[in-house]
């Protein structure tokens, strides 16, 4: 009985593991829709709206993906994962990209089998503190309680600032932002710490946000992006590049509005890129019209930032690093030829 | 005269496999066996060629790095230095300790509420009806939500004990702080000689084993009883006290109020007590229920007699029913703690630190090792179920009707 019980969870384990081998584009184009791991709710990365429809910045990402792969933006479903269980969604094969401000590290690309296909976000960890507490840098937090994500790269992080700095502190971890939201504006915890733009995100939902500030130190890198299974070349190519195309699409100027005039243009690479010429979408057994398609369901990379998480938004965040190349940002995409 | 009949042995045929019922079940069972084997094999095969496929290994070698993350509740020392077998321990550890304090509370709960729901006061008996059916029926998952919100809502946080119009103050005369991040109380500090002190209570403890041996070796000869127990609890405390007094070893540090929190003294996470309350009160409802069925299996003839030999009714309850209700209760009692114990790692919804959210939760995430995470996991709730079980078999046959 009790051996039965283990093997039963290694039988479960296995089925799932099957159900990941290679062949997912095969497999989204016969299911017709793509099933994309998101944050459980993060305004502006990803949360559903008053009607229920999912909105944010990863979302975005999705909906271009499956616009790209199906031809349709809408042909998405979405899974809500917390920190702990979305690798383990993605490698069991339950979703089939996760697009969850994740950060790419060298264990999680090597170690734990994934592939990160780019960098939608370039990002750092922040401390939000309430202003009463009369702290103005991290160093100060000596002693104090903070609220932290579990199953984080924030939650190492952490550790080692704390320890660099010959401070103690006690962790309060938490799995959801509804939680970390409790916690936190409760003064169950004197800081919270996670990446600096879930930091405005999370305080933009804040009743009185105003109260609330992020410290000035940035104690890590962490570029997050969206990721999908090793071992699956194409379909890490087709999100590789699909994320490139709407990076390329705000460097080209083509934008939602503009899209159908661009395809008009003598630009040899918006061409290229539009699909009016060449045929770069077949080599990856795509239509050509694929980056066509991917723009058109929320504009390009500037567009989905400023509607979601950029400046005038709740989440008030500026570009930065994540600025094009010629803007003095990191956002640079390689060439579409 | 008969003729005599030659018995011969019937020569084996294959059919006879299936038909003759001296074959069948061999049979059956070979085919059982070898249906299972292949079954299990397959599994196992299956699993190696997908762990493959993925480009996974099977080893268990990160169980010896460095874990890098902290604890909020580590019984054992442990830091971020600390290996993943470590912080398994230190999960492991904080799993007991839930589960140990669980039971206990939950055993006296269960034990009073049952107690109560027979009680002749139909007030008392009808609480103790609605503690039973609110909690029983509730998912304990909820329960520690519950319980968690009210703790992070109900309570202050830290500032508000300070400055001179503070809104909350310590309590107990000044030693406890009970904050919505958990309680902080008065720790002992062991100083020079509390070997002493350690001493004198053990001696204090022997010498009230040997006084209840005394009282009722006094009771069978006479028929006189003393007031043990509060003699008991003298002996056991009072010499302790006094030596402790004398030499001054053991002293009592008091959390204050620092920068961001109390500070000195013990602390007891709100997600150990949200947790170990929400555990109690939700086991402590089935085991009312057990208790209650327990002495409404003793014949009403059992304290009919007792009371007729002029026995008070709390030493009816105490030395004529339980007793014998204890047989009925104790197999179904076992199951509870098991459900505790396994209950237990829900943990993770409030952030206790227990073995699901150390190895299971932050090791498996920040190290990719799902399958053997899982397999560590669910071999130490099997080991931690079964070693359970088998001190209160232990125990059941140590109070079972001895039969001759």
């Amino acid at each position: 009985m009790h051996k039965g019980i283990l093997l039963g969870a290694f039988a479960g384990m296995a089925l799932a593991a099957g159900a990941a081998s290679a062949g997912t584009l095969d497999d989204v184009k016969a299911r017709g829709t793509l099933k994309c791991g998101v944050n459980a709710g993060l305004a502006g990365f990803a949360a559903p709206d008053a009607s229920g429809r999912w909105e944010g910045f990863d979302v975005a990402y999705c909906r271009a993906l499956a616009a790209a792969v199906l031809g349709d933006a809408e042909k998405v479903e979405f899974t809500p994962t917390t920190t702990e269980t979305r690798f383990t969604a993605l490698v069991s094969g339950e979703i089939d990209v996760l697009a969850r401000n994740s950060t790419w590290t060298f264990t999680r690309d090597v170690d734990l089998k994934l592939d990160f296909i780019g960098v939608n976000y370039y990002d750092g960890q922040g401390f939000m503190v309430s202003k009463d507490l009369g702290v103005t840098s991290a160093k100060e937090l000596d002693g104090a309680t903070v609220c932290i994500q579990t199953g984080t790269t924030t939650e190492l992080n952490l550790a080692d600032f704390f320890k660099t700095n010959g401070m103690t502190y006690q962790p309060v971890p938490i799995q959801t932002e509804a939680e970390a939201r409790q916690q936190f504006l409760g003064g169950a915890c004197d800081a919270y710490t996670t990446d600096a733009s879930g930091l405005a995100a999370a305080r933009s939902g804040y009743p009185n946000p105003e109260n609330y500030i992020i410290l000035p130190e940035i104690i890590s890198k962490e570029p997050l992006g969206p990721v999908v299974r090793h071992g699956d070349n194409q379909w890490a190519d087709i999100g590789r590049w699909t994320f490139n195309a709407l990076v390329s699409a705000e460097e080209l100027g083509v934008t939602k509005a503009n899209l159908d005039e661009m395809k008009g243009s003598q630009n040899p690479e918006i061409r290229r890129l539009l699909g009016v010429e060449g045929s770069l979408g077949k080599m990856f057994g795509l239509n050509d019209d694929w980056a066509y398609n991917a723009i058109k369901a929320g504009g390009n990379y500037g567009e989905i930032f400023a509607a979601t998480i950029g400046e005038g938004t709740p989440s008030n965040l500026a570009r930065g690093l994540n600025g094009q190349w010629t803007d003095g940002g990191l956002l640079y995409s390689p060439p579409f030829r | 005269m008969t003729m005599p009949v030659a018995v011969t042995a019937e020569p084996f045929r294959l059919s006879m496999l299936i038909y003759d019922t001296r074959y069948r079940s061999i049979t059956i069972q070979i085919i059982a066996l070898v249906a299972t084997l292949t079954f299990f094999g397959w599994i196992v095969s299956n699993t190696l060629a997908n762990l493959a496929a993925l480009g996974k290994t099977f080893d268990f070698g990160f169980l010896q790095q460095r874990a890098g993350y902290d604890i909020n509740q580590a019984l054992i020392p442990y830091t971020n230095d600390s290996t993943h077998g470590r912080a398994a321990l230190v999960g492991i550890v904080n799993t007991l300790l839930v589960a140990v304090l669980g039971c206990i509370t939950a055993t006296i709960i269960g034990v009073l509420v049952g107690v109560l729901r027979l009680s002749s006061n139909w007030l008392v008996a009808r609480l103790a009806t609605v503690y039973v059916e609110t909690f029983r029926n509730v998912p304990v998952l909820l329960w520690i939500l519950a319980l968690m919100a009210v703790i992070t809502d109900l309570f202050p946080a830290p500032a508000a004990f300070r400055g001179d119009n503070a809104t909350a103050a310590m309590m107990a005369n000044g030693t406890v702080a009970i904050t919505n991040r958990g309680a902080y109380i008065p720790w002992p500090v062991f100083g020079t000689g509390w070997q002493a002190v350690a001493i004198v209570f053990l001696l204090s403890i022997a010498s009230a084993w040997a006084f209840g041996r005394y009282a009722h070796a006094r009771q069978v000869a006479t028929g006189r009883t003393l007031p043990t127990f509060w003699i008991k609890l003298a002996l056991i405390v009072l010499p302790a006290l006094i030596v402790d007094w004398l030499v001054g070893a053991i002293s009592f540090q008091v959390p204050e109020l620092k920068r961001f929190n109390f500070e000195g003294g013990g602390f007891i996470d709100k997600s150990l007590i949200a947790l170990w309350f929400a555990l109690a009160l939700y086991t402590g409802a089935f085991i009312a229920e057990i208790v209650r069925g327990g002495i409404q299996a003793i014949a009403r003839g059992q304290s009919e007699a007792a009371a007729a030999l002029g026995i008070r009714p709390g030493r009816i309850m105490s030395l004529v029913i339980l007793p014998q209700a204890l047989r009925v209760i104790i197999p179904p009692l076992i199951s509870q703690f098991l459900n505790l114990t396994k209950n237990s790692s829900l943990a993770i919804v409030v952030g206790y630190a227990d073995v699901r959210a150390t190895l299971g939760g932050i090791t498996m995430n920040q190290t990719g090792r799902e399958l053997e995470c899982m397999i560590l996991m669910m071999g130490f709730y099997l080991l931690i179920s079964l070693a359970i079980s088998t001190v209160m078999n232990v125990y059941n046959a140590s109070v079972a009707m001895k039969e001759r």
